[in-house]
């Protein structure tokens, strides 16, 4: 099963790499990872989607725990969230069908970002879902490029 | 007050009460080098940096300080990589200082550049790399700090050569570290304590086992207090060897691949099994789903991420031994009696004892005959290091150990080589121990250049080589596992070792008839200012059983019932 981990760093060079290199060296399969800044700029958020059975995620969690510059971790899988996710899709879209490719535009709320001569790119913000969708009806009309950022969450409420 | 960056380092070492580094000099360490020179720390000037590491290494393990080794940028740092990995497998409290290049160059490929945090990132505790001069002292602080608390291992802290030859300024060393997502384990969970010491007072064929976390965290006394007051047999890891002592009629000597039947029969029926610093390596486990097939597990261990990792236990405590045997200890109500259990063990000690032929063929000793002279020579008290194979089986199953600290092995690693700077490290951490380096004749050789340093130190120590011209613990596989094709594990071609020690300018021995053993052992004693080194030709292909072979549960061992 799929869990999402909320953890907060220190922001400090080399975390990213002492994260990567911890899953990769204990087998741990990273869904997705994502890392930014916070509202304080010495803190960074990771958001990772990470594979594997209660074991798993209990041993995942506790070795980031051992990393220095961990200062927390949140399994927020069954937690009330509000994850997103960006989207970029590049289709292919001569004159004809443009108009239907604007039709699930709209469905989705994306946006269209760039207009080809070709082509149109789509910017698309949801959660895993909805991008999984309307990358879904885009594919018939030739996804030429694609690019997603993978899942940012927070914890809704106060906590 | 504005020093070299190379002076602070030296200060902040003195105020970690460091008294000894283990090194080798290079160009980017020059600054180091020259602060050393006007310095009283004392530094052993080893032959490759490898022999620093394993020195740092063992220094650490007899002392219980941290021990502190140097290299130079490149070459120098990745030389340190093996002892780093070792240490680091077996929860040694080391710092690793490496030079580099200067902050302007890092990145460029220059000269004698190695990305030495990057290689280390997965065989370190922590590792550091000193960008500003600004940092050095609170990074030095951090290192020692992150080093010995908790689970202790290995910290690398790279340090640039422009930052040790600038100057900056020193306001003293700091009392505080300031590592918001590290904290020291100081507490456990009293309401799994009441439960452990339940749980203690009702079982009725309990076991410890105990390991290297014990000896780390100086519990052994509280150890022995909780095997003696309950009346509980104590088996050991190979890291545990020494927190119990091995003559006492509760031990059960070392449990595992090549522990003794009885500590692995005793594992097996237990209706409790107490595991106390360890960390369910398959050495010891064997089949992990027939291990303590019908025990209650109890885990105390300072690292939450060992509890669970390779085993299912039932109740774990997270914390430091010490402070967990504190707690559990008092709380018990003593066992009065010996039960079925303590004779159906001692059935198996009778039945099963860890014994040998004594049968010397011409020309050829059993080796774990000449480990057991060693033993009666040194009357038990002497702290032995080995190399990696049989020998250092050997060593842990007949050589009877009675004190923490006194064992020195690679285990988790395995690193041939370990023996000889790892007997140099506890002779100057211990210089009021004899040392003992058991060896086999193919790990001797990979750091032999080490015997200079222990010349040039003057070291007593004595290197007991049994000698079977084999690669033997491969050459013990290819035999019950292989067909017996011994393929390439046949070391006939080898150096004099007599010779060799010679021209090193220590003493070198060549023992081939067992009547010869305890004399030359005794003669080498009496050696004050210089190593001895011993070439026992050994029985060529003798085994160590019994054995666990490998996949196999502990119940199911080859060897060590004939007789
Ligand atoms: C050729 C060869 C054969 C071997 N055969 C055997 C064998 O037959 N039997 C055997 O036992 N081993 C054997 N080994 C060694 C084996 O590989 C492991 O190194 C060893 O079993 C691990 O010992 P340990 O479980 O005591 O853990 P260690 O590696 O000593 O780890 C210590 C544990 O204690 C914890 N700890 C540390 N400090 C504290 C503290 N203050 N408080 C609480 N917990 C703490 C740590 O988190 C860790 O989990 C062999 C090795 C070699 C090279
Ligand atoms: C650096 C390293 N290389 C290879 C091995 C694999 N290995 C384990 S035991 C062994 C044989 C050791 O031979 P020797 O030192 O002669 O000791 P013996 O087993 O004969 O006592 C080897 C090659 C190892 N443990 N370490």
């Amino acid at each position: 099963m799929k869990h999402t981990l909320s953890v907060v760093v220190e922001n400090q060079p080399g975390v990213l790499t002492r994260v990567a290199t911890l899953f990769r060296r204990r087998g741990y399969n990273i869904d997705s990872l994502t890392v930014g800044r916070t509202e304080n700029p010495n803190i960074s958020r990771m958001t990772i989607v990470v594979d594997g059975d209660d074991v798993i995620i209990e041993q995942v969690t506790k070795q980031l725990h051992k990393l220095v510059e961990i200062l927390k971790i949140y399994d927020i899988t069954e937690e009330p969230t509000v994850d997103r996710e960006l989207a970029l899709v590049k289709v292919r879209a001569d004159s004809q069908i443009r108009g239907e490719i604007m039709q699930i535009v709209e469905v989705f709320r994306a946006r269209i970002v760039d207009i080809g001569r070709n082509s149109l790119i789509i910017e698309a913000t949801g959660d895993e879902n909805k991008i999984n969708a309307i990358e879904d009806s885009l594919r018939p009309f030739g996804i030429l490029e694609l690019v997603r950022t993978g899942k940012v969450a927070m914890l809704r409420g106060a906590k | 007050m504005k020093l070299k960056g190379a002076e602070v380092l030296i200060r902040c070492l003195k105020e970690e009460g460091v008294d000894v580094i283990f090194g080798y000099p290079g160009g980017v360490v020059l600054p180091i080098y020259d602060a050393l020179y006007s310095s009283d720390i004392k530094h052993v000037l080893v032959r490759h940096e490898q022999g620093a590491a394993h020195a740092a290494d063992a220094y650490a393990r007899v002392t219980g300080k941290v021990g502190v080794c140097l290299s130079t940028s490149g070459p120098g740092a990745t030389n340190l990589v093996t002892g780093i990995a070792n240490a680091y497998m077996d929860s040694v409290p080391m710092v690793a200082f490496t030079g580099q290049v200067p902050t302007g160059l890092i990145g460029r490929d220059a000269f004698q550049e190695a990305d030495i945090t990057g290689i280390t990132l997965p065989i370190t505790k922590h590792n550091f790399l000193v960008k500003k001069g600004q940092d050095l002292v609170r990074t030095i602080k951090e290192a020692f700090h992150i080093a010995r608390t908790n689970r202790p291992g290995p910290v690398v802290v790279d340090l640039p050569r422009d930052i040790m030859a600038g100057d900056m300024d020193f306001n003293g060393y700091p009392n505080e570290v300031g590592l918001k997502g590290y904290r020291v384990v100081r507490n456990c969970n009293m309401g799994q304590v009441l439960l452990a010491v339940e749980t203690i007072q009702k079982a009725e064929r309990p076991v410890i086992y105990a390991g290297g976390g014990v000896i780390g965290s100086d519990a052994s006394e509280l150890l022995q207090e909780l095997a003696i007051k309950m009346k509980i047999p104590v088996a050991t890891t190979l890291m545990g060897i020494g927190c119990f002592p091995e003559t006492h009629y509760l031990s059960l000597g070392m449990l595992g691949m090549h522990g003794t039947r009885y500590a692995n029969y005793a594992v097996s029926e237990a209706d409790l099994l107490i595991a106390v610093g360890v960390r369910f390596d398959d050495r010891v486990t064997g089949k992990i789903s027939s291990f303590a097939p019908h025990a209650k597990v109890i885990h105390i261990d300072i690292d939450a991420a060992e509890i669970g990792k390779n085993f299912g236990v039932d109740i774990p405590i997270v914390g430091n031994v010490k402070q967990v045997l504190e707690e559990i200890v008092p709380r018990l109500q003593p066992c009065e009696q010996f039960t079925e259990w303590h004779r159906t063990i001692d059935r198996w000690k009778e039945e099963f004892p860890l014994t040998y032929s004594e049968s010397h063929e011409e020309g050829r000793i059993k080796p774990q005959y000449v480990v057991e002279q060693i033993y009666y020579a040194t009357q038990g008290h002497a702290i032995i290091t080995t190399e990696v194979g049989q020998n250092q089986m050997w060593a842990a199953q007949f050589y009877k150990f009675t004190q923490p600290r006194t064992f020195i092995t690679s285990g988790g690693l395995g690193t041939m080589g370990f023996g000889l700077p790892a007997a140099i490290g506890a002779k100057i951490g211990r210089p009021d121990m004899t040392v003992i380096d058991i060896a086999g004749d193919g790990s001797i050789q990979m750091n032999i250049q080490e015997l200079c340093t222990a010349v040039e130190q003057r070291l007593p120590i004595i290197i007991c080589i049994l000698n079977n011209h084999f690669l033997g613990m491969v050459r013990q596989w290819q035999e019950l596992f292989y067909g017996g094709r011994y393929s390439y594990t046949d070391i006939s071609v080898q150096p004099d070792f007599v010779k060799l020690a010679e021209s090193y300018g220590a003493i070198g021995i060549r023992v081939k008839d067992y009547q010869d053993v305890m004399p030359v052992l005794q003669e080498a004693l009496t050696v004050t200012d210089r190593p001895v080194l011993l070439d026992f030709w050994v029985e060529r292909e003798a085994n160590v059983f019994p054995m666990v072979p490998p996949g196999e549960s502990l119940y199911n061992m080859l060897g060590g019932d004939e007789e």
